[in-house]
Parts: C-alpha cells; structure tokens; sequence
C-alpha cells in the first residue's frame, strides 16, 4: 500500500501507541506536548512536508491499520472544487495551490465523507475494499451517467 | 501602569476584602469568575479595582463556575497569573475543572471562602468544601482571620509559581466568621507585596508562538499513572518551597506561618487537632482551662491542609506527654471518622506516644463552638488520657440537638 502523497521520512512512522513508553520521571510537566522539534518562528506559513514534526505530534503515527475501505482518486475527473478538502474531518485530503494531489492514506480512517461530498460525474474518489489495487480501479472507474429524459 | 492603591499601615479589613486586596497587589492577569455568598465581595472588588486603574488586567464575567475555573485554565495555559474566588456549590461545580488545573500543572490561585454544601441549602461557614478539595491535586492553605486572609495569597503565588512546584493553590478562610468580620489589618505597600510575589514566569505558554504546544492532552492507560505520578510527587515536593516561602514572607513583615501551627504543645497532655476560625476558640479555650484546672492543653492546627503535613504532624503529637488528641471536623463526615481524624490517627501510628484519638464533628450549617464547648471537649480528653482508654464513642458530635449521637467504642476485653 502506498503511503499517499507528500508523504515526509517521519510521516506515519509507527503505529499509534507504539512510541517509546518512558518513566514518571520522564514524562512532560503538565502532559504538555510540543508540536515541533526546537523552536520555529513561521510554523503557521508552511506546509506540513515542510515542518519538522516532533515524535509526539499525531504526523509522526499511522492510523492506516483502523481502515477497511479506502478512497482512491481519479485525477482525470476531479474539478479541483476543494469540497473533499473542507469535509475531511482527518485533513487527510492534500491539496496545494487549490489543485488536489491525493490522499494521505496514514491518517485517512476511511470514512467516506470526500466521496459523499465530490459533486462530478462520475465521482473523482469512490471507496474500494482496502485491498483493492488503486491502479486496477482507476482502469474501471464508472462513466458518466446520462440525465433521464 | 496599574495607580497604586492607597493604604494606611493598619486597615480595618473583613477576610474578603483582605483577600481581594492580595490579589490587586499581585497584579493577576486574568480573574475569571462567578459570584457566590459569602466568596462575592472578593471578586467583586476585584471588578472595581481592575475599573478603576489598579490593575493591568482582564476581568470575565461568566455563566457559572464551571466556567469561571475553565477561563482560569485557558488563560493560564496561555501563560498568565490566573485568580478566582469561590464558595460552596460554586466551589462543587469547580470540581471537575480543579483536577484539569492540577493535572495541567497551572499555578491558579483559588480563594475559597468555606461554605456548607446543601443539601439542606446553608449559606454560613463550614469546611464541607475544603474538604471536598482534598484529593484535587492542589495545595490547600487555611487562614485564619483576616490578617491571614491577606498574607496567605501573597504567599500563595509564590508557592505554587515556583518552577519546582508549578500547582494551583487554594487559600481557604471560613464563611462570615472570618470573611464578614472585620479586623486589624498590617498591609503591604503596593510595590513591596509586588516584589515579594515577583514577576510571574510563564512555562510553555501557549501565546508562545515560537513553541506551539498542546495542553490536556488524552492519555490511557500506557501514559495516565506516569503523569499522575510526577503529579502527585511535586505535590509531595512541594513542602520546602512553602517553607522556604514563609520563612521569605516572615523577613519581610515579622509575620511567621508554619504548615502546622502548634500552641503550647511542649507538655500538652491532651491537644486538639482543628482547622479554621475556630483555631482562636480553642487557643483561648485551652490558656483558660490550663489557668483555671491545670489541664495541660495544647492545639494543633494544620495550615497546610494539602499537602498533608505527615510529618509536623507527627513531630508535633511525639512527645512522651501526650495522652489524648481529639480531631474536630467541621464537616459531614458521610459515612467515615472524619478526614482529620483518619490522617491524624496514620501520623500518630508512627509516633512512640501513640496517644487515644477521638473524633468530633462540630459547627456543621455554621453552628457557634463557643469556648466553653471547647473547655467541656478538653477536660473530655483528660478523662480519657486518666482512664488510659477513650471513655466515650470514639465519633461524637458537638453543639447538636437531640438524643446523644457517637459512633464505635474502644475495644477492651
């Protein structure tokens, strides 16, 4: 399976829960969690492949394991109308100069809002069984349906 | 520039104002809040300072107590010097919300003017609320009278601001009877109570942009018992930095605060163990009975309530005078001795004195303890201490109408 676009070397690293459990003496004052490795003056304006995520930050865990279907996305029909990128609730959707590039199949639960909410025809992302080859898929998609008169 | 408040070298202060006063001085940033009888006057005055110039800060009004501790939460994590004041159901409303204040690490300070909890609804001064507080995760502080009401938040700050402590304290002071009354009051100038407290010191504050950062984080059972534990141990910790904070605090004014105050405990032969506005009553209660009868009576009175002071309380009972020890509860005890009486009893555990410990709960709904009733208590431990054994129920009740109510006995064969 492919980790999706724009993945970073410390993106999805590890399994959620499986990072490396430390002492009470060890732990943060206050549960406190710091986003980012040392300091940065500018996080707000840069993209998350650009951000160096510390190894508490969600960035660094996959979830892919939770999900049993998947979106795939067909780029030779989507409009770029960004509805999938406001829907998901995982921000799991990337998009970069308002032109969608893919799916972060680390942090994607499966869901299925972004194909619920994409508004061509035929859809430009579907969910398949997990399993499925995206590539296989792509070569079936659905055509357009016609009005009925 | 907050105007700088003008007061006389010895005001007339009731507890409230006194407290609202500490909090003006130490310049709180935010004060977040809700009002209830008889903690009211503290933020209200509060208002009226922030109004009127005397502090360089923000004010909010909120929907309930809840909120009022949940605004506390959010702008200490933000990274400011955060304040309320509350009693009562406003302070069981709070309850969830303290826990997150402690578990976060946030040096709040809560001013709670005690208050029975309903029901039956009671708006007079008992310690159902402080020791509901007890298992938080904050330091509870327990003034007195007024003057202490006033020093004790200054000290407060300090305490809990402290980079080795870093924990929301609570200075408690008892409902009307210390509150409402007025009394001599040695303030400190403004700038001089400033500098004592001290500039606050924020820690991964949130306004920090160069450092984003999560605050109440989830975490189950592979990370919660770690962070409880180093929670629980800065707690524990936290007892050299109080001292070290009244020893500072008596330099400055030639006021001394311990985390347990003892009264002629050198040859006590029986001592009572209480808290609050009644420590007075009963001082005065033992210097008369020891004049009048020759019982040698002295008091003990935690200041400290949380972090419990095991060990002063211990050293204070380990004297090879001490028979009896009665701890007085002015709380419902719900279906147990009383919390003092439980603590107290572990401490004297491992003492050699091992003295007779009794228990009484007394003033409930703000019910007087007069110091007669205190003498009648005494001259009741001495009997004890004479027979070797606790000659009455081990609970018992003071100050209560009806049929005589005790609960357990010695068990002697």
């Amino acid at each position: 399976m492919s980790k999706g676009v724009l993945a970073t070397d410390n993106r999805g690293i590890r399994e959620l829960g499986a990072e490396e459990k430390v002492g009470w003496d060890q732990v943060t004052q206050g549960v406190t969690l710091n986003s980012f490795v040392g300091e940065t003056e500018n996080a707000a304006f840069l993209k998350a492949e650009e951000r160096v995520y510390n190894d508490f930050n969600s960035y660094t865990a996959t979830v892919a394991s939770w999900r049993i279907i998947k979106p795939v996305y067909n780029r030779d029909i989507c409009i770029d109308c960004q509805n999938c990128w406001v829907w998901c609730p995982d921000t799991s959707i990337i998009s970069r100069d308002k032109q969608m590039l893919g799916i972060d199949y680390d942090h994607c639960k499966g869901c299925g809002v972004c194909v619920e909410v994409c508004p061509t025809n035929p859809k430009s992302l579907l969910m398949f069984n997990e399993a499925a080859d995206n590539d296989v898929e792509l070569a079936g998609w659905p055509v357009k349906e016609k009005k009925a008169k | 520039m907050a105007n700088e408040f003008d007061l006389n070298e010895v005001e007339v202060w009731d507890g409230n104002y006194a407290a609202s006063q500490a909090l003006r001085q130490a310049q709180v940033d935010v004060v977040a809040a809700y009002p209830i009888t008889p903690s009211t006057p503290i933020v209200e005055n509060y208002g009226s300072y922030v109004a009127n110039g005397y502090v360089d800060g923000e004010f909010v009004m909120v929907e309930s107590e809840h909120a009022a501790m949940s605004g506390c939460v959010g702008a200490a994590a933000a990274g400011g010097r955060v304040a309320t004041a509350t009693s009562s159901q406003g302070f069981a409303l709070m309850a969830e919300v303290l826990y997150q204040a402690s578990g976060m690490r946030l040096p709040i300070v809560l001013t709670v003017v005690n208050r029975a909890l309903a029901s039956p609804l009671n708006v007079r001064g008992d310690h159902s609320d402080m020791y509901m507080g007890r298992d938080s995760g904050w330091i509870q502080i327990d003034a007195f009278d007024s003057q202490e009401a006033y020093d004790l938040p200054l000290c407060a700050f300090k305490i809990g601001e402290n980079l080795d402590v870093r924990l929301p304290v609570m200075v408690h002071q008892d409902g009307f009877t210390t509150s409402h009354k007025a009394q001599n009051v040695y303030p400190l100038k403004d700038a001089v109570a400033y500098k004592f407290v001290g500039d606050y010191v924020p820690v991964d504050e949130m306004l920090d942009f160069s450092r984003p950062v999560t605050h109440g984080a989830q975490t189950e059972e592979d990370w919660h018992f770690e962070h409880k534990a180093k929670q629980h141990k800065a707690l524990m910790d936290s007892t050299p930095v109080i001292d070290e904070v009244f020893a500072a605090f008596k330099e400055l004014t030639g006021r001394e605060y311990k985390r347990v105050e003892t009264y002629m405990m050198e040859d006590a032969e029986v001592a009572l163990v209480l808290l609050g506005s009644s420590v007075e009553t009963a001082v005065l209660a033992a210097k008369q009975l020891r004049e009048e009868e020759g019982v040698k009576v002295g008091i003990i009175a935690p200041r400290c309530f949380r972090p419990f002071p095991y060990d002063l309380i211990r050293d204070a009972m380990d004297t090879s005078s001490l028979k009896a020890v009665c701890c007085m509860e002015k709380s419902a005890p719900g279906g147990a001795m009383g919390a003092l009486f439980n603590e107290v009893s572990a401490a004297a555990y491992s003492t050699n004195a091992r003295p007779l410990i009794s228990n009484y709960i007394y003033g409930l709904g703000g019910r007087d303890f007069a110091i007669d009733e205190a003498k009648r208590i005494m001259k009741e431990q001495k009997a004890h201490a004479d027979a070797g054994h606790i000659t009455t129920n081990i609970q018992q009740f003071s100050g209560l109408r009806g049929p005589k109510l005790g609960f357990y006995e010695t068990r002697r064969s």
